[in-house]
């Protein structure tokens, strides 16, 4: 089992939502995270006090899947996030030891 | 006695007291979100601080008897005799109780506008000490130069309508003051101050916008022309500094922003305030640009003169103060108010003279005033939490609470 982080622009959240749903993807994780890469900060301005912004806002989604799926999940992650631009976030892949089910105890790729 | 003009006054002291929690959201919104509780208290204790001073001591030292013009006599202490009667020489158709809460209102929301520019770095308890001390001998005897029956300033002739010297200067000054002798924010110049939720600020311009119609017009004393003529040139200068201020912010940095928009509304809503009830509506208008223009342009020049106040009391209070006060010089007219003066515009060039004498007076006083309380609680018992808990925020280290939790 694989488990797939991708940090996305925070409004292609629905898009790359629904592509997965497509997919039969059955579960998600997303969260709301700040941080920066390439693309750098921004500059706001308050009362003409201007401000670097360094940590930009950007969602990140956890998605958990048995190997053989993994790719298939990327892909459809790039296709559904990609606009072209810089900024448009990174995917990291990592093994998973193990899965558990609270509710029944189940471990595994059943219980993913 | 007149049943309108009691009800009107009435309703505008509740309309003032709203300015009050109205500038807490204002301010809240503006500084980091470890700070947005240590920020709204200050503001809204000072209702129940001045509320109390006012009782005691505070509408005695105001609106008493005269004493060589500089303060009231003690005759008032305890409310003892301000009740149902009216006082004719302040208004003869409301109860004197009724000009007395009006009163307190523009007593508590005064120290208030002080403490955005201490904001995130004052230590409760000093706080407290200093603004006691400064309402009891700044604001009272101010109020009452300007408006005390016999005060100095008001037997000079200057023109103030609803507190454009007393409350507006005279707060833009104290917050001069606290800036330099407070010192600037642990990280001031490193890190980036960026105001925590502007839809709060703005709200709470909107709450002070509603609340200045009984805080301008509720000055005529009366449900009459005059009261109305101060609300329409109350909205109308109002307008005009949202327009002025994004406009010129728009052309200086490519954008009009949102918070420029809600510090316009008070800018203007400042500097209408001596005026409110001297001019007509055109003349409204063009005390709204310069008051959106001014004060946008002097809080830019904070940043080059290097003092930290945190949420440009000076630039918008003390600037839209300033000019308000000189602008009634300029644009009052008889025409409009015959118990008013002719400004330097209306053939009258003594009246700006006489404005200028005014903002003078307010001006040094309140600072050598200010400075001194400063110092004093600065030697005893200190003004600034220490530096850690400056960085871990006052909601956590002055009140023991958070502003949000998940």
């Amino acid at each position: 089992m694989k488990k797939i982080e991708a940090i996305i622009q925070p409004f292609k959240l629905e898009m790359v939502k629904e592509a997965l749903h497509a997919i039969s993807v059955q579960g998600m994780t997303v969260n709301e995270v700040k941080g920066f890469g390439r693309q750098k900060g921004i500059r706001e301005v308050y009362r003409g006090m201007e401000y670097q912004v360094d940590f930009l806002p950007k969602v990140k989604i956890e998605v958990i899947a048995p190997d053989d799926k993994v790719k298939e999940i990327t892909e459809t992650i790039i296709a559904s996030a990609r606009t072209g631009r810089i900024g448009d976030g990174k995917i990291f892949v990592s093994p998973v030891e193990e899965v558990i089910r609270i509710r029944t105890g189940e471990t595994g790729e059943a219980a993913v | 006695m007149n049943a309108a003009d009691t009800a009107f006054v009435l309703f505008s002291a509740a309309l003032v007291m709203l300015m009050t929690p109205g500038l807490a959201l204002f301010y809240g919104g503006l500084v980091r979100s470890k700070n947005v509780l240590g920020t709204i208290m200050q503001n809204f204790f000072m209702l129940g601080v001045i509320g109390v001073q006012w009782a005691l001591i505070g509408y005695s030292l105001a609106f008493g008897p005269d004493i060589g013009g500089f303060v009231g006599s003690l005759s008032y202490i305890g409310l003892s005799g301000v009740g149902a009667e009216p006082f004719e020489t302040y208004s003869k158709t409301i109860p004197h109780a009724t000009f007395m809460i009006f009163q307190m209102m523009f007593a508590i929301i005064t120290p208030a506008l002080i403490t955005g520019a201490w904001a995130e770095r004052l230590k409760f308890s000093s706080f407290l000490v200093f603004i006691l001390l400064w309402a009891t001998l700044v604001y009272d005897p101010v109020a009452h130069w300007v408006w005390g029956d016999g005060g100095w300033l008001k037997s000079l002739g200057a023109l103030d309508f609803a507190g454009g010297t007393v409350v507006h200067i005279n707060a833009g000054i104290a917050a001069l003051v606290a800036a330099i002798v407070i010192g600037k924010r642990e990280g001031y110049g490193r890190e980036a101050f960026i105001p925590h939720n502007l839809p709060m600020t703005v709200l709470g311009a909107g709450l002070l916008w509603f609340g200045w119609f009984g805080f301008n017009a509720g000055s005529a004393l009366a449900a009459d022309g005059i009261a109305t003529t101060a609300f329409v040139a109350t909205h109308l200068a109002t307008c005009a500094a949202v327009l002025a201020w994004c406009f010129v912010e728009w052309a200086f940095r490519g954008k009009p922003t949102t918070l420029g928009a809600a510090s316009g509304a008070v800018a203007g809503l400042v500097a209408i305030t001596p005026a409110a009830g001297f001019v007509g509506p055109m003349s409204a208008i063009l005390i709204g640009i310069g008051a959106g223009s001014l004060c946008y342009l002097a809080v830019l020049l904070k940043v080059k003169l290097g003092y930290d106040d945190s949420l440009d009391v000076v630039g918008v209070h003390g600037v839209g103060g300033l000019w308000g006060a000189l602008a009634t010089g300029l644009f009052a007219s008889t025409a409009v108010n015959p118990a008013g003066a002719d400004g330097l515009f209306f053939g009258n060039p003594a009246q700006f003279g006489i404005q200028v004498v005014a903002v003078a007076a307010t001006v040094i006083y309140s600072f050598v005033i200010s400075y001194i309380l400063l110092k004093v609680i600065d030697a005893t018992m200190g003004l600034r939490v220490a530096k850690e808990d400056e960085v871990a925020g006052l909601d956590l280290t002055e009140h023991q609470e958070a502003g949000y939790s998940l």
